[in-house]
């Protein structure tokens, strides 16, 4: 039997305050890079918001010879696209994405009339294609670069958005994945306690936070694939916490003189041995996705391979002392009284609900 | 071990297992030899798997009926009714001294004052016999009418628009020969959106120009002295408007007129366009595109650019223009497309139910004028708000490297849970793959749409099952160590790690069933459903397929003293 985890032991607790100050000087700088590059004029914006969010188009062309990155942008300089994004896919050396922003007066979704938005998003693919025709003809329609042997390229994938269905996109994930927090809210303090719904809640919005500052610092783009990226970082989130607040909820009731400081660090040991396997496995295959997943999925792998990494570190470091922590304000008058009925000589843990064997006086 | 109850839940597992089989793979009709072969295996796949456009190629188009323009115009020609009715009536008390109107920020009202403010109600009978006014709320005060149109009264009025102009979007691209296109509300009805999908399109230009366009075509009377004499035309809109008086009355239009190149000068050539004039007809139109039974390019000479459009009324509207042209022998007509005078030609008898535009059109010109006549006007301008487009080919790439990191993945897991699990991770493995065709065989069963980020949706619902197996087996390993005999580990094991287990599905799939619910019609429900997919058959997988398979091997080895965990 394969177990490096045996008798394994690590007083994750006592460290709580640092690795809550490494959280919270992350954030920070985070937020210092968000707000500073908002305030520098001319400077970058807080966040490298993609065309999902900000509205631009994005045209995915395949040349039969690739020109360089400068020829293409000064192809499409000369047609008049300005600002346009360069980018090579490193898996497909024949594909290049070419990103054209909305024009900078048209980024606010007020005071600019529909008629430019409309424009916007009609005009994007005509304007890549006559300046791409300046490298040859296009395949059109049904034909590939294989049955066209005259073309030089063909555009394959086209996505324009207009400001307002970005921000609309952007309002939509962002209520969608804060509802669902609400649900998980209510039912783990159904099943556990509020305490520890709390704590699994903060650290599903601490490592959200988190991500985001890494975004914001490094400038990693935001679109749409970080939002599927971020929803399934909060449920991975969330089941790490679930798995060793269960494990506090079953060791409870069976320590009945040990502080709730030691149980839930021992819990956190006695899981240790899963959470590193589950965690290894799924970081890895991200860390495959980083490293050849290429240039669209860059953003969705990134924010997997940062958000699943703190989701463990998370559970550890935030939502475990934080649901003591709360624990521990709550007074002893309270948790005497939820205690009441599972101290008497009659063991009747099974009527005694949920709540009475999750808290426990926290010494220390 | 009661090898009874084994063998049922070994039935469940394999009758399970078939129907999924049969739901991925299976073809949907008699199967022949052919579906045994590699290759008609992954057409049968091919064919029940419901692939969205990411995947297979097509274009997303999300469009926003301009609504606040289809009110602000139905107000606009409503006042103007309502004066045109008031000043036809002869009598002499019906005077319009003011009228006013406002149709922005949600209010769409317009009011009209009389000279003589005592018989308001029969002008406002007047009114309504040649308005339709039923929706509106009709005050009066002092010789001022005044029509409001309510809030509820407009969101009746935008969802009908918005579903009257996508039963037009549907016949302009059905007849373009779009196949399989969706067409749907996106958000609430009265937002407008409406979200088209075309599977296979990957240049949406020319539907587009199709969808947009707006053809609103009218018979007019023209203002002028009637045959023989010469259709009356001005030069400049001034010349029109000087010749009613200054201003334009509410019963008339001044429209451009482009004579088209018929020489109209001596030492002209028929190539060149003639000068554009002006025209006066009355208002409203004698007849309207929306009494159109149909239309068609048709060609004379079938030479390129020689294309005319001819249509037919429908009954109703062919008694109006039948009774309209048998009054006015002789007088001149227009035929207005879109505010323009396409052509003016004076009544030679009594027409009932046909008519054509003249012009100079080309063939794709002309057919898609007549298919857009024909499908009706769009109640208001369409804008786009999202076009994506996907080809077939980015499309193929993308299902590639979706297979492949599931895959790699998958295959990286099996590898350590065999190294690790040793005996047991075949457990896994048999609950990891069961797991995966299940979950694609409910996608197929609900005939959902596998997109991009569902894919994501099932790479963590593979990562949430596997979580499942090390629970359980984390679990076995401590129940042995702390010094139980095999069965009772196994039977704590999985007991205690089921716990979990629900804990930690049922709050992912609460989450998820609300971002499905919140979540719109966009990327977001393509992940939770997925998720909600895998996370329920995980339940089955992990738990009730691995347990069977210890039992098994209790049962079948009772004297057990090792477990290969």
């Amino acid at each position: 039997m394969l177990n490096p985890f045996d008798n394994f032991h690590f007083d994750w607790l006592r460290r709580r305050r640092a690795f809550i100050g490494i959280s919270i000087a992350i954030m920070i700088a985070g937020l210092v890079s968000a707000v500073g590059r908002e305030l520098t004029p001319g400077g970058t914006d807080s966040f490298n918001m993609g065309v999902d969010f900000k509205g631009g188009t994005i045209v995915t062309a395949k040349f039969r010879n690739r020109p360089t990155d400068d020829e293409i942008r000064a192809a499409l300089n000369n047609s008049g696209v300005g600002d346009p994004v360069i980018q090579s896919s490193t898996n497909k050396p024949d594909e290049v994405l070419i990103k054209i922003p909305l024009l900078e007066a048209e980024t606010s979704p007020e005071g600019v009339s529909d008629q430019d938005h409309t424009l916007q998003v009609q005009a994007g693919r005509a304007e890549v294609k006559s300046a791409l025709d300046t490298f040859g003809t296009a395949a059109e329609g049904d034909a590939t670069l294989d049955t066209a042997p005259d073309a030089a390229y063909k555009i394959i994938g086209t996505d324009s958005v207009g400001a307002i269905a970005g921000s609309q996109l952007r309002n939509q994930a962002v209520i969608a994945t804060l509802l669902g927090l609400v649900g998980i809210l209510v039912f783990i303090a159904f099943r556990y306690d509020w305490t520890y719904a709390a704590g699994a809640v903060i650290a599903v919005f601490h490592d959200v936070i988190m991500v985001l500052s890494f975004f914001s610092i490094f400038q990693w783009e935001v679109n749409l694939t970080v939002i599927a990226a971020i929803l399934t970082i909060v449920g991975f989130s969330v089941n790490d916490s679930i798995v060793i607040f269960d494990r506090v909820r079953e060791n409870v009731p069976m320590r009945r003189h040990d502080s709730l400081f030691e149980i839930t660090n021992d819990s956190i040991n006695q899981t240790l041995s899963r959470t590193v396997i589950t965690a290894g496995l799924v970081i890895l295959s991200v860390l495959a996705l980083v490293v050849f997943g290429g240039e669209v999925l860059r953003s969705f792998s990134l924010a997997l391979l940062v958000g699943l990494t703190l989701g463990c570190y998370s559970t550890i470091a935030i939502a475990s002392p934080i649901a003591i922590w709360w624990q521990s304000k709550l007074g002893d008058s309270k948790i005497k009284d939820a205690l009441a009925p599972s101290t008497t000589k009659g063991e009747k843990l099974a009527s005694s609900s949920r709540r009475s064997v999750t808290r426990r006086p926290v010494t220390r | 071990m009661k090898r009874t109850g084994l063998w049922i839940r070994t039935g469940v597992i394999l009758a399970i297992t078939l129907v999924g089989v049969y739901m991925v793979f299976g073809p949907r009709r008699m199967p022949t030899s052919a579906d045994f072969t590699w290759e008609g295996i992954k057409t049968n796949l091919a064919e029940n798997i419901n692939l969205g456009l990411d995947l297979k190629g097509g274009s997303h188009l999300v469009m926003r009926v301009k609504l606040d323009d289809y009110l602000k115009t139905m107000t606009e020609n409503n006042a103007q009714a309502a004066v045109s009715a008031i000043q036809d009536s002869t009598e002499p008390k019906f005077q319009v001294t003011n009228n006013a109107t406002v149709a922005e920020n949600g209010n769409y009202s317009f009011n009209v004052t009389l000279a003589d403010g005592t018989d308001l109600s029969a002008v406002a009978e007047a009114v309504k016999k040649k308005v339709d006014l039923q929706t509106w709320n009709e005050t009066t005060s002092g010789s001022t009418i005044s029509w409001t149109l309510g809030a509820a009264a407009q969101n009746v009025l935008k969802v009908d628009a918005v579903s009257q102009a996508k039963k037009i979007i549907e016949s302009r691209i059905n007849t373009y020969g779009v196949k399989e296109p969706t067409i749907q509300n996106q958000g609430s009805p009265t937002s407008g959106q409406i979200l088209l999908q075309m599977p296979g399109v990957d240049d949406p230009e020319r539907v587009k120009s199709l969808i947009g366009a707006e053809s609103n075509l009218a018979l007019m009377k023209i203002v002028s002295a009637a045959n023989p004499a010469p259709v009356t035309t001005y030069p400049t809109v001034d010349a029109a408007k000087a010749s009613l008086g200054g201003t334009v009355p509410a019963n008339r239009k001044i429209l451009p007129y482009a004579e088209r190149d018929e020489p109209t000068a001596a030492g002209q050539t028929p190539d060149q366009k003639a000068p554009t004039r002006y025209v006066v007809v009355e208002y409203p139109a004698v007849v309207d595109g929306s009494e159109l039974r149909n239309a068609e390019a048709v060609s004379r000479t079938g030479a390129q650019g020689d294309y005319q459009i001819s249509f037919q009324f429908k009954p109703s509207g062919a008694q109006k223009f039948g009774e309209w042209t048998g009054k006015n022998i002789n007088n001149y007509m227009a035929v207005v497309l879109n505010d323009e005078v396409k052509s003016a030609a004076f009544i030679k008898s009594q027409i009932f139910d046909s008519g054509e535009i003249s012009g100079k059109f080309t063939k794709t010109s002309a057919e898609d004028l007549a298919l857009t006549l024909k499908s009706g006007a769009l109640p208001a301008k369409i804008v786009y708000q999202e076009e994506r487009t996907v080809g077939p080919s980015l499309g193929a790439d993308s299902i590639r490297s979706g297979v492949e990191a599931s895959l790699g993945g998958l295959g990286l897991v099996i590898v350590f849970m065999l190294f690790y699990y040793r005996g047991s991770g075949v457990n896994a493995v048999v609950a990891l793959v069961l797991n995966m065709l299940l979950t694609i065989a409910a996608l197929v069963l609900i005939r959902s749409t596998l997109t991009l980020p569902g894919i994501a949706g099932l790479i963590l619902g593979i990562g949430m099952a596997v979580d499942s197996n090390v629970l359980i087996f984390e679990r076995i390993r401590e129940e042995l160590k702390a010094g139980f005999d095999i069965p009772t580990s196994i039977d704590l094991g999985f007991d205690r790690a089921f716990v979990t287990i629900i804990d930690t599905h049922i709050t992912t799939i609460i989450s998820s069933i609300i971002l499905y619910m919140a979540g719109g019609a966009g990327p977001i429900r393509g992940f939770a459903v997925t998720l909600i997919l895998g996370l329920l058959i995980n339940l089955f997988t992990a738990v009730f397929v691995s347990r069977t398979i210890f039992n098994w091997e209790l049962s079948l080895r009772p004297k057990m003293d090792r477990l290969s965990i």
